[in-house]
């Protein structure tokens, strides 16, 4: 036997009991390793394509377009390198499946994001083909579409001249993200703005936002403020923020899901903190003349405390990384492609073996010091 | 026997409890030769668990000296106080108090996670334990699928397993039948004999009291009379 033995000896003590509180920290972690990967996925949405790039978009609204006569005035901003800009299409997939699909200028795209990555000559080919169109990885997969494919996309918001919302584009390259993270977002279309500008019936003259690359992202809040006040008071006031809180404020149109997330993970936290914690109090509880046989054999009070945080650690840690890994397998199942790309990653894990750490000190620590504190004598007398 | 193991002297204890204060032994002293078994009798509340605790380093007292095995004990804080009974005293208690989830053996090993004796040394030693208790059949056996006797035996084990030089023993029989409690005795007389255990033995048992050298009789915190057996 070893201390780590006798530990373990201990937490099997009343099966049942450390059964079912191993089981409520299952569950419990699975939740947070799931909400979680949720989490992270609508806050770091944005954390992911950091302060590099400032996006320009109408002051009252980006639902608004801007039009694209302020592009040379942007350009013209010192320490802006490349400007892109992207007009929502309002993609429709099939009957009523939405899609993410954008109408800009390729070269410049391909100059703005080089974290998109994609063989040069189907950059070439979707800077050369009027109609043609590019998708991420992600889309491509999900609808078995391939290069070459002639591909319906409805419109939402632009019928052609004719007055049909009905276009059609050619497939002509498809792209990956540069890492894991640039891959799971790989769920956007592309179409070519020149084409769309003269196609559409209304909205030519159009940009959208505009996406600024800058020589040095150091600068962004200030050249942030110069383009602003550039347009004041003029008919198109313009707001210009860092990429990342622009995407911020785009997931705030659905919910502060975030916080949703928080109060929820809160509450089965709660919830753990006191049914584990009942368990370790009552077994100290249960027990007290056995800690008090430990001291007399000459375990030190710092050997008792660490006996009873082990126990408390013990349940946490096992049931903690069992509720992830299941999180995890589940994640993979879900979130394997589409428009919710959630995935239980390192973040998720790393905030979880902090949740465990701390969960065992939160219910372990005040029982263990209990016991440690112990007096041998009232303890050996059932005082 | 003319080295001295345990050298009480002058020693008060009180305990405060509320705004009341009981003095339980008001200035004692006693010597018990190395290799010497003294049974401690009393009537109840006379402070002979007091007195035992004192002696096995579990209290400290009020005022006076305690020197055990040469060494002062009245003065040492806890950690030091749980390293010394880990090397030097072996405790048998009324109740046994074993682990319930451990089996024989193990509850027997518990008191080697102290040292740092390798896996097979501890074997060993336990092993040698249960043979001196006779229970080497029992080993795999936890406390609930033994008798009284054989807890008793198992705690002794436990007591004797990291070789200290005196067993305090607070009524062992206690709980125990005539024949099973001679049988433990005996075994104790054993460990004494043989082994040259110095033991302190506290009891209600004058049947029992005649299986040590000498008896001490503890009356309100003072010594009565020293007989020898
Ligand atoms: N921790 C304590 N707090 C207050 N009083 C105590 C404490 N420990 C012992 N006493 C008191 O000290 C006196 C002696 O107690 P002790 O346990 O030493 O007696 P004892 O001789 O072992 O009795 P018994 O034969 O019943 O075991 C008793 O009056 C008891 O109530
Ligand atoms: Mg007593």
């Amino acid at each position: 036997m070893t201390r780590s033995g006798f530990v373990f000896a201990n937490l099997l003590r009343k099966k049942t009991r450390t059964v079912l509180t191993l089981l409520s920290v299952v569950t419990a972690f699975l939740l947070f390793g799931l909400l979680q990967a949720v989490n992270v996925m609508f806050s770091a949405g944005a954390d992911f394509v950091g302060a590099t790039r400032l996006v320009t978009q109408a002051r009252v609204s980006f639902t608004q377009s801007l039009p694209m006569r302020l592009l040379p005035e942007i350009e013209a901003v010192p320490g802006v390198e490349q400007v892109m800009w992207q007009q929502w299409f309002g993609a429709v997939w099939q009957e009523n499946t939405q899609l993410f699909f954008f109408a800009t200028d390729p070269a410049r795209l391909h100059a703005v994001y080089p974290e998109y990555v994609m063989p040069d000559q189907q950059w070439k080919a979707f800077e050369e083909t009027r109609t043609g169109m590019i998708v991420g990885r992600i889309l491509a997969d999900k609808y078995g579409w391939r290069i070459g494919d002639k591909v319906p996309i409805a419109s939402n918001i632009f019928p052609q001249k004719n007055g049909s919302k009905a276009w059609i584009f050619d497939l002509v390259g498809i792209y990956d993200g540069k890492d894991e993270e640039w891959q799971r977002n790989t769920n956007l279309g592309w179409i070519n703005h020149a084409y769309f500008d003269e196609a559409t019936l209304f909205g030519t003259g159009l940009a959208g936002t505009f996406t600024l690359k800058l020589s040095n992202p150091d600068q962004a809040a200030q050249i942030a403020q110069t383009i602003d006040s550039k347009f004041e008071n003029s008919p198109d006031e313009t707001k210009t923020q860092t990429e990342k809180d622009f995407n911020l404020g785009f997931f705030k149109q659905i919910g502060d899901i975030g916080l949703i997330v928080r109060w929820i993970l809160f509450a089965v936290f709660f919830t753990l903190l006191l049914v584990v914690g009942n368990t370790i109090a009552q077994s100290v509880r249960e027990r007290i003349p056995e800690l008090a046989i430990l001291k007399t054999l000459g375990f030190t009070d710092g050997n008792v405390l660490g006996f009873v945080l082990a126990e408390a650690a013990a349940m946490c840690v096992i049931g903690g990384l069992l509720g992830l890994g299941l999180a995890t397998l589940i994640g993979i199942k879900i979130g394997g492609g589409g428009n919710f790309p959630i995935a239980v990653d390192h973040r998720v894990w790393i905030t979880g073996v902090l949740a465990i750490v701390g969960l065992s000190l939160a219910v372990g620590l005040l029982p263990a010091l209990r016991a440690s504190r112990l007096s041998i004598v009232d303890a050996l007398a059932g005082r | 026997m003319s080295e001295t193991m345990v050298r009480v002297s002058n020693v008060y204890k009180s305990y405060v409890r509320g705004k009341q204060k009981v003095e339980v032994l008001h200035g004692l002293t006693i010597e018990i030769p190395k290799g010497d078994f003294v049974a401690l009798m009393g009537p109840s509340g006379s402070g002979k668990t007091t007195l035992l605790n004192l002696i096995g380093g579990l209290d400290r007292p009020t005022s006076g000296e305690i020197l055990v095995g040469g060494q002062r004990i009245d003065q040492l804080s806890g950690n030091a106080l749980a390293k010394w009974r880990a090397r030097n005293v072996g405790f048998v208690f009324q109740f046994y108090n074993l682990m319930p989830v451990l089996t024989a053996e193990r509850n027997i090993e518990l008191p080697l996670l102290l040292t740092d004796l390798s896996a097979a040394q501890r074997r060993k030693s336990v092993a040698v334990a249960l043979e001196v208790v006779g229970l080497s059949d029992r080993a795999r056996h936890k406390p609930k699928e033994l008798s009284g006797g054989q807890e008793q035996r198992v705690a002794i084990a436990r007591a004797l397993v990291s070789d200290p030089t005196i067993l305090i023993c607070d009524e062992p029989t206690g709980d125990l039948d005539r024949k099973t409690a001679d049988e433990i005795l005996g075994l104790l007389q054993v460990l004494n004999r043989e082994h040259g255990k110095t033991i302190v033995l506290v009891t209600h048992d004058p049947k029992a009291a005649e299986f040590a050298r000498r008896t001490l009789h503890l009356e309100k915190g003072q010594l009565l009379e020293q007989a020898a057996a």
